[in-house]
């Protein structure tokens, strides 16, 4: 067996999922104690050492570990016991077709840094997405619970439903990069375009400074309102507040994973937060340029480092500067998904199905329909 | 034998195994909803295993995913009893179905086994055969017209379910 592969997939597995997903719940802790105006999670240490609280994600799982696994009477146990891994397990393996990188030339081998770099690299997430909906639903009816089978059939209901309008607001994305290839989609960013070039192609006017007015070629540039509602509809997706429904604490207790303790409720707390981190780094990858540095391409990189130091330096600087670039881009998204959940407060049931139904897919048609005849009309 | 032969195995076996245990499971219908999942979910891994990535994709997002979701919903919420089916009844209603399931499997085996297709060894695909390229363009210019002939009916199912569902709340 190549040895490639399973670098890479040890390389995702402990830095994008298991080295960001706890220290996003200290984030999350910090963010939003900032935001109420607290002091935030400092209380767990260590002979009085508390780094800022960075100790609390160990705390969290060493408590959770020592819990009892209950399963309540008259439960399925089998469906009760699988569900929690359907939820977290898909979560995992979505990472495998998102670039943390480009592709970069050493000599005679080429270094790809994306898992598996599939032509049908997007549905593999949807299906991956639609798979993952089973986790609530099995939870809440396994639970044998009331409040549990709400929230199982509350999960369904509102998951089936962003489904659709998930995949048809990054429609316009396809159309704009011409492929489903994740990897392809990042290279097609790292670029970038003249704001003003049509001053240029279409009245002749070459003036200098033309060349010098640019954007970097990113999805948000041209798909600013199918950026906003493919984050509003995964943010739905993912079941947090504001759209929180299946759990609703006020309402139905904890919805699916009420009856759950111990580490099998901690991998619906992980898988919730390993979405966090998928949703970042998806919103990075389609519209946000993915890992690719905003006016400085590949090249630009490469050669200008390569004159001072060789190449073999320069290329592996530039996969450096990449993956940071990448993975600040992840960290604002998770910022933004933070500022947005501690931020807004619940909406009703019948307000998420409304702006699933009557406002999200309407636009997101209209912003399909918009977006081919722009293309027709640019590209003739 | 490959890899693949034994990934083809162990999903064929499987979706066979849920397959019957969705039929032959009567005390509970939840249970029988979720081993379709995983007859569908089976199938698209064969599907993957013959490199038709689309169609596994398909299968699995609409098939397991969306319809079965969709079941599941109903299920739960009817939150039917054995009572309400009288077993004597099912048993007929289910040995009638295993006869037919039966003779259309013998149906299919004879027709295969005079099919010269089936007796020649396949040929090789071109590249990106059955990708989402092909088929999309497939779809909106040789067969655009059936296309809009399916949507037409979907939306048709749709307002039915609209009139069926709005009549007791007028």
């Amino acid at each position: 067996m190549p040895i490639e592969p399973i670098i890479k997939i040890l390389f995702i597995f402990s830095v994008m999922v298991m080295g960001l997903a706890p220290i996003i719940t200290w984030i999350e802790r910090k963010q939003s104690a900032v935001m109420q105006d607290r002091i935030g999670a400092n209380r767990a240490d260590l002979n009085g050492i508390t780094i800022l609280g960075l100790l609390h994600p160990a705390a969290d799982v060493i408590k959770l570990m020592m819990k009892e696994d209950m399963v309540p009477e008259g439960a399925n146990r089998v469906m009760h016991m699988l569900s929690p891994l359907i939820a977290a397990v898909p979560a995992i393996m979505a990472f495998a077709v998102i670039p943390f990188g480009g592709v970069y030339v050493f000599g005679d081998t080429t270094l790809n840094l994306v898992g598996a770099d599939i032509d049908w690299g997007l549905l593999y997430i949807f299906v991956l997405g639609s798979i993952a909906a089973y986790g609530n639903v099995v939870a809440g009816w396994s639970s044998n619970n009331n409040w549990s089978m709400l929230g199982g059939l509350r999960a369904s209901a509102q998951m089936i439903s962003y489904e659709v309008t998930m995949g048809l607001t990054i429609v316009g994305i396809f159309m704009v990069f011409q492929t489903l290839r994740l990897s392809d989609m990042a290279l097609a960013q790292d670029t970038s375009f003249r704001v003003l070039g049509f001053l240029d192609v279409h009245f002749g006017l070459n003036w200098a400074w033309i060349d010098w007015i640019r954007l970097p070629a990113w999805g948000i540039i041209y798909q600013p309102l199918g950026f906003l509602m493919f984050l509003t509809a995964v943010m739905a997706e993912n079941k947090r507040p504001p759209f929180d429904l299946p759990e609703g604490e006020s309402e139905i207790i904890a919805g699916y994973h009420l009856e759950y303790s111990g580490m099998r409720f901690g991998l619906f707390f992980m898988s919730e937060f390993i979405e966090i981190i998928l949703i970042a780094a998806l919103t990075t990858t389609l519209f946000l340029g993915g890992w690719a540095v905003p006016w400085l391409s590949t090249e630009t990189i490469i050669n200008g480092i390569s004159s001072v130091m060789g190449t073999g330096f320069a290329t592996g600087l530039c996969i450096l500067i990449h993956f940071v670039s990448f993975l600040l881009k992840v960290i604002f998204m998770i910022w933004v998904q933070m500022l947005i959940r501690w931020s807004l407060p619940r909406f009703r049931y019948d307000q998420v199905m409304s702006l699933c139904w009557k406002i999200l897919l309407p636009l997101s048609i209209a912003n399909i329909f918009v977006t081919g005849a722009v293309l027709l009309w640019v590209k003739g | 034998m490959t890899a693949e032969t034994i990934l083809f195995y162990v999903f064929a076996g499987l979706a066979v195994i849920s397959a019957l245990g969705m039929v032959l499971n009567t005390r509970n219908t939840v249970a029988s909803a979720l081993s379709l999942v995983v007859t569908m979910v089976s199938l698209g891994a064969i599907y993957l295993l013959l490199e038709a990535y689309l169609v596994a994709a398909l299968q699995i997002m609409v098939y397991g995913g969306a319809i079965v979701v969709l079941f599941l919903f109903v299920v739960m919420l009817l939150n039917l009893s054995t009572d309400e089916f009288p077993p004597g009844r099912q048993r007929l209603i289910k040995s009638a179905f295993v006869i037919a399931g039966v003779a259309i499997l013998i149906q299919i085996l004879i027709a295969m086994g005079n099919d010269p297709l089936f007796a020649t060894p396949p040929e090789a695909v071109p590249e990106g055969y059955g990708g989402y390229r092909q088929v999309g363009i497939q779809l909106y210019t040789d067969y655009v017209l059936l296309v809009e002939m399916a949507s037409l009916l979907l939306l048709a199912a749709i307002v039915g379910a609209l009139i069926l569902a709005k009549r007791k709340i007028d």
